[in-house]
């Protein structure tokens, strides 16, 4: 208590300091001492004596109240020393809610704060996991320049732990600590480091998130985990994949050759018709051209497919721009599905995935023109998300839709929103200016316009006419003149500033209208808006100068207005035009090229996307949403000319065998390992006993084999207490077998699935090889006693690869298990007794689906290539 | 990633604030506020909005505003993504997301929270972790607490934050052993004046009620998986297994849940259940319009249509309208400008219509446009797109549970135009 006061006191003495000493020695003297202070320290007074109370409950009610200060924003810093004091409280309530005040105020009130990290530095020794990462959450988010050593040294023995969940904590820990101290860089990435190299799927996410806040240009830490990486990223929690995928995608980038290259000459001339016949392209670029996609390319690209199903948008998104960014253009098609998915979601989704879809569209029309009425607008639409749909369809237009576009166009400009309505008059705009055909019906639609009752919709409508007639320099009188006549009428100063340029600028063509209209502007040039002025002074010096016989005087009369009027602006353009084209002794030679000067021809202005220039952005991040770099912001390299060495990525067994032990060690605490495999086995049992009263009977007495053979297994494997990992793969292999012969049973009643005799030859060779792969993998595994999660995802492997196509598979067992696990250097790939059932089972299982004949349909030819070319480079590992 | 979280209410009050990392001021709202000001309306404030010094991501949702800080790089979505799900697991907790409930709970939001995020980096999101951490407040508990003074925090590692079916929690134990599951279809369409179809497309999900105890192994399968076209999972199912042979296998969460959703491929044609027959006029240079319309049924596959409801934005010149309806009631909000007619059953003998004059301010011009007809409708019992569920199995368990398959099919954003 006494040392409590005394730290405060030293820290700063100021006037309100001694009451908080007197404050922390309240339990001694008595509480009639506080009557000077106002009504509100008054109230935080019962607090602190609830706080100093005995009773558990007095001092949870404190601290809600307290929480709901903090809450709400009020300042609660004062009672700092009254609930520093209960951090060691044996309630978790009150326990947790002291670390939410502490990690509030703790960065207010350092040297106080300091009094509660020896309970922190023992909680870190907590038999409890729980306890242990919440004590180190608090430790390293109090953020006191102090116990940067001790939080150091928490980090490290935290990433170190037995359990995955600490692990992640410390993962998370790095970051804060990084921004407390940026100095420790160097020893946190050697955390990093080690962490990346962990196999829990928990920590994946966590460690690439500190990876890419404290050191993402540390490329090379990536290498070795690669492959892990993209195997894990299926079963990574949802918040991770999105991480890891934004990472992956800029590691590829600097990895991997283009594999664009082809396409990119064809890219502009093939972008209409790019989707429809991009298998042919493909067939045809790959007899051109020697590229060959690195297959660790190829498992990145494969591996984050499943994840476009994922429910959590932003998952989708980050699976989009992969690829988007790395894949091949032929490829990327099949972002776009679902892209439109998510425009079901909530308008925030909308906005953002619209956005992108919007950078997208502009350079590969295809890709989105199959879902063109998906982005139909309908009246109740948010505004913004209207305008970008907008902008969506306009990018898609060609010659074969605009007819539709543009009737649906038509039903938009009457929309009561007007601001959308204006937003169409552009869009039509631009359409009538991309696609020729159509211009002169745009052109006269929007002459329609103009007759329309709101004024907005017609002077923006003013607005594009003027643009479109810059840009055909036909004969369009007609239209000039109705649009003198709105001058009348139209107030909007943008669409009456329009007006008298274009008057100005074709003031031959319509030689009597323009005078009257000058003399019209003379009368109301005082009440106009200064950007009309000057479109008058225009439009008075280039009469001036073409017909200066019937506007001299007015000419002189508006240039004199312009020469007392308020704004500088006008005053200065009155100055250099009168010395521009009224001729006198002062004027130099200039004035002689007045006429040249003015009515020079001028470029027609671009109609542009406002995405145009957003491609050069990462897709899906924040700076591609406001179109400006964000802080932080990595930029995505350009592919190599050459791609750096890929063996970089191999990774040695030694190195495994002693990365895996933590994880190894965790396991054995872990409890839901237990029930999960008990609950497979369970599985097992209950299988032959449930009512599949629909399946064949042949089927059934197949399955009833499998149980047999299953039992048997499972005893084996139950007999060997330390191999938990395998016995659960055996389930697992039997299980996959067990499906097997039920595909096979159906395969022949499924009319659809019926595959080529060609392919199947050759697979069953592919799978023959794999098989062995498989089996030597397993057994290393087993022996290394393996973390689960890994053990899990080599079953899953193998239960992708009897259930669906075994092509496919081949690379991954040669790309995850060859390189990870080569059984010629490793003598511990030998198979131990114990597991020989489930390689028979295993075996079987592939014997049983190569011979089979159901083989997914759905592959794209190129994929088939790309994993002969993997099996046929890999077979040298395998003897 | 997440600096600091804001929750503002409609009338602009700061009601709760929390920061992951140090403090930001309140004050990084005005920026907020500054861009609703100019937005006019709340659907159209931006959800990305730039500041000096940070940037602010926001979602609206049950009539508050989510606002975010982020100060570096970020995937947008995955911070819209985030809120949403706080929003939900408040949902979830309290029953409802409002104002009220979130400052009656301000210490399980706090709690909530702080087990959400670590260091603006999702910690915790599955909702059956979380409750597992916190539990939700009941009044029994609230009761049982005070007298035994157990509290509301779970003080062990949730089962499910370790295993690799983090949305299930082990030890489920139910007397009654359910699964239900509700196949929810919704059509969009836009009709146009003629009656022509211009769009229209079926979105469904598959909600889900499981009661199981222990760790049942299901497997859903369809008749007609074929139909559909794109489909998003719940992380519990297993891809492979229905890319192979388009069966749902997972192990469910426990409680109620979105399996999947998904959309009818666009080849097929979609049956529309309904038809509207309209005719809305404004007369020039009167202070007077009609309006009338009548909705009958069409393809609605011999099943009732109910649960019909038109909801219309009439343009702002009108005053008020004077309507009979032969069959419901409507109102007509004047500062909204916003009719709605609560139809009920359509019944193909007497279809319901709606008829009358409508007052317009007198002087304005006529409006362009005649408004577009939102259409709400429920057909029972029916999906619209043929989905059938052919069977659910249970392995891995030995008891026998209650199945139940239920079909809705609704209106999700027709529209009419006329």
């Amino acid at each position: 208590m006494s040392s409590n006061s005394f730290a405060y006191n030293e820290q700063s003495g100021g006037g309100e300091a001694t009451e908080l000493g007197q404050e922390a020695t309240s339990t001694i003297s008595p509480s009639g001492a506080f009557g000077l202070f106002s009504s509100d320290l008054k109230k935080n007074e019962d607090l602190k004596q609830m706080l100093e109370s005995n009773k558990d409950s007095a001092k949870l009610d404190a601290m809600k109240r307290i929480v709901g200060m903090i809450a709400k924003g009020k300042n609660a810093s004062e009672l700092f020393p009254a609930v520093v004091k209960n951090v060691a409280s044996k309630n978790i309530e009150i326990k947790k809610l002291v670390y939410v005040y502490l990690v509030r105020y703790a960065e207010e009130q350092q040297d106080l704060a300091l009094l509660s990290i020896s309970t922190f530095q023992r909680a870190l020794k907590d038999p409890n996991q729980l306890i242990r990462a919440s004590a180190l959450r608090v430790l390293s988010s109090i953020r006191v320049p102090i116990i940067v050593p001790i939080m150091m040294l928490a980090i490290k023995e935290a990433a170190a732990d037995l359990s995955p969940y600490v692990r992640k904590n410390a993962a998370h820990a790095i970051q804060k600590l990084y921004s407390l101290d940026p100095e420790q860089k160097e020893m946190l990435i050697e955390v990093i480091e080690k962490l990346l190299k962990d196999k829990s799927i928990l920590v994946a996410g966590s460690v690439v998130m500190a990876f890419e806040e404290v050191c993402p240009d540390r490329i090379d830490l990536i290498h070795k985990n690669y492959r892990k990486l993209c195997n894990l990223l299926v079963d990574v929690e949802e918040w991770g994949q999105v991480v890891i995928i934004h990472m992956l995608t800029r590691y590829a980038r600097t990895q991997f050759v283009s594999p664009w290259r082809e396409d990119d000459g064809l890219e502009d001339n093939e972008k209409s018709f790019y989707d429809s016949d991009d298998e042919q392209k493909e067939k045809t670029d790959k007899r051109k051209k020697p590229y060959t996609m690195d297959p660790d390319h190829r498992l990145l690209i494969r591996n984050t497919k499943p994840l476009l199903q994922s429910r959590n948008a932003a998952v989708v998104m980050a699976v989009a721009q992969l690829y988007w960014h790395i894949s091949p253009k032929s490829e990327a098609g099949i972002i776009s599905k679902s892209l439109v998915r998510l425009l079901r979601s909530n308008r925030e989704v909308q906005y953002i995935v619209l956005q992108n879809i919007a950078t997208m569209s502009i350079q590969r029309k295809g890709m989105f023109e199959p879902y063109l009425k998906s982005f139909y607008v309908r009246s109740t639409d948010p505004t913004m998300i209207k305008t970008l749909k907008l902008e969506i369809l306009t990018n898609l237009a060609n010659e074969a839709n605009i007819s539709t576009l543009l009737r649906e166009f038509q039903t938009y400009v009457k929309s009561q929103d007007k601001q959308f309505a204006a937003a169409t008059i552009q869009t039509i705009g631009r359409c009538a200016t991309n696609i020729s055909e159509v211009t002169d019906t745009c052109l006269s639609g929007l002459v329609c316009l103009l007759s329309n009752r709101d004024e907005i919709v017609v002077a923006e409508s003013v607005v594009v006419i003027k643009k479109l007639l810059q840009m055909q320099p036909a004969q369009h009188g007609e239209i000039i003149k109705h649009m003198a006549k709105l001058l009348d009428s139209i107030t909007v100063p943008v669409a009456r500033a329009s007006i008298l340029w274009l008057i100005g600028e074709n003031c031959e063509r319509v030689p009597k209208i323009a005078p009257d209209v000058l003399r019209k502007m003379a009368k109301s040039f005082t009440s106009e808006d200064d950007l009309v002025k000057l479109q008058i002074l225009n439009l008075g010096a280039k009469l001036y100068l073409t017909n200066s016989k019937q506007t001299k005087l007015l000419t002189q009369y508006i240039l004199n207005l312009g020469k007392y009027d308020q704004n500088y602006d006008i005053r200065d353009r009155t100055r250099f035009i009168r010395q521009l084209i009224v001729p006198n002794e002062k004027s130099g030679a200039l004035s002689k090229y007045a006429k040249k000067i003015f009515l020079a021809q001028k470029p027609a202005p671009l109609l542009e996307s406002p995405f145009k220039d957003r491609d050069h952005f990462q897709l899906g991040t924040l700076s591609h949403t406001l179109n400006a770099k964000a802080a932080g912001y990595l930029e995505l390299s350009n592919w190599p000319e050459v791609a750096p060495d890929p063996s970089v990525r191999n990774v040695e067994v030694i190195d495994l065998a002693k990365e895996w032990t933590p994880a190894g060690k965790a396991k054995n605490e872990n409890p839901t390992k237990k029930f999960y495999s008990e609950s497979e086995e369970e599985e097992d049992s209950s299988d032959s006993s449930s009512d599949s009263g629909s399946e064949s009977g042949s089927e059934s007495g197949e399955e009833d084999e499998e149980g047999d053979s299953s039992e048997d297994s499972s005893e084996d494997s139950s007999s060997e207490p330390e191999s938990e990992s395998g016995h659960q793969s055996d389930t697992e292999n039997r299980r996959a077998a067990k499906r097997n012969s039920k595909t096979k049973g159906k395969g022949d009643s499924k009319d659809g699935k019926k595959e080529n005799e060609k392919s199947k030859t050759s697979d069953s060779s592919n799978a023959e090889s794999s098989s062995v792969e498989e089996s030597s993998s397993d057994s290393e595994s087993e022996s290394e006693s393996e973390s689960e999660s890994e053990s899990r995802k080599v079953t899953k492997e193998k239960e992708k690869k009897a259930k669906q196509d075994r092509n496919r598979l081949a690379t991954d067992a040669s790309l995850l298990d060859l390189d990870d696990f080569n059984p010629v250097s490793t003598p511990v790939a030998l198979p131990t007794p114990a597991l020989s059932p489930s390689l028979i089972a295993d075996l079987e299982g592939l014997n049983l689906s190569t011979s089979s004949s159901v083989i997914s349909v759905w592959i794209p030819s190129a994929d088939l290539r790309a994993t002969h070319q993997a099996t046929l480079q890999q077979h040298p590992h395998v003897k | 990633m997440i600096h600091s979280l804001f929750l503002i209410n409609c009338s602009g009050d700061i009601f709760l604030e929390k920061h992951w990392k140090s403090v930001v001021s309140q004050s990084v709202c005005d920026y907020f506020f500054e861009a609703q000001e100019k937005a006019a309306d709340v659907e159209n404030v931006p959800p990305v909005i730039s500041t000096p010094h940070h940037y602010l991501i926001s979602i609206y949702r049950d009539k508050l505003f989510f606002v975010s800080v982020i100060q570096t790089e970020v995937p947008p979505l995955f911070v819209i993504e985030f809120l949403h799900r706080v929003a939900d697991t408040f949902q979830d907790y309290f029953g409802e997301c409002s104002e009220a409930a979130i400052k009656d709970n301000v210490v399980i939001v706090y709690e909530l929270l702080e087990e959400m995020l670590d260091n603006g980096f999702p910690l915790a999101t599955e909702s059956n972790i979380l409750k597992e951490l916190i539990k939700p407040p009941t009044i029994l508990r609230s009761v049982v607490n005070s007298i035994t003074g157990s509290s509301n925090v779970g003080d062990t590692l949730p089962t499910g934050q370790l295993s690799n079916i983090p949305w299930r929690r082990a030890g489920v134990k139910y007397t009654n052993n359910e699964a239900y599951f509700d196949v929810v279809e919704e059509i969009d369409a836009i009709i146009d004046k003629s009656g022509s179809t211009v769009f229209a497309e079926i979105q469904g999900v598959i909600d889900a009620c499981i009661k199981l105890s222990g760790m049942p192994d299901l497997s859903l399968s369809f008749m007609n998986p074929r139909l559909l076209d794109d489909v998003s999972f719940h992380p519990c199912i297993r891809f492979k297994r229905w890319e192979s042979e388009r069966v749902l296998s997972f192990i469910p969460p426990d409680g109620n849940f979105r399996l999947i959703s998904y959309r009818v491929s666009s080849q097929n044609l979609v049956a529309i259940p309904v038809y509207v027959k309209h005719s809305i006029s404004f007369k020039e240079n009167s202070s007077c319009g009609r309006f009338d319309v009548t909705i009958g049924p069409k393809q609605n596959m011999g099943k009732t249509i109910e649960g019909v409801t038109v909801t219309v934005h009439m343009p702002k010149v009108v005053l008020n309208m004077n309507l009979t309806p032969t069959q419901g009631s409507y109102t007509f909000d004047p500062v909204t400008k916003v009719l709605t007619w609560d139809v009920g059953k359509i019944t193909p003998q007497k279809l319901p219509s709606l008829k009358g004059l409508v007052n317009l301010q007198s002087g304005a011009p006529k409006p362009e446009e005649n408004p577009s007809l939102n259409i709400q409708f429920k057909i029972q019992q029916l999906a619209i797109s043929g989905l059938k569920v052919n069977r659910l199995d249970m392995y891995g368990e030995k008891y026998k549970p209650f199945k139940g398959v239920k079909y809705v099919t609704k209106a999700g954003k027709f529209q009419v135009r006329t």
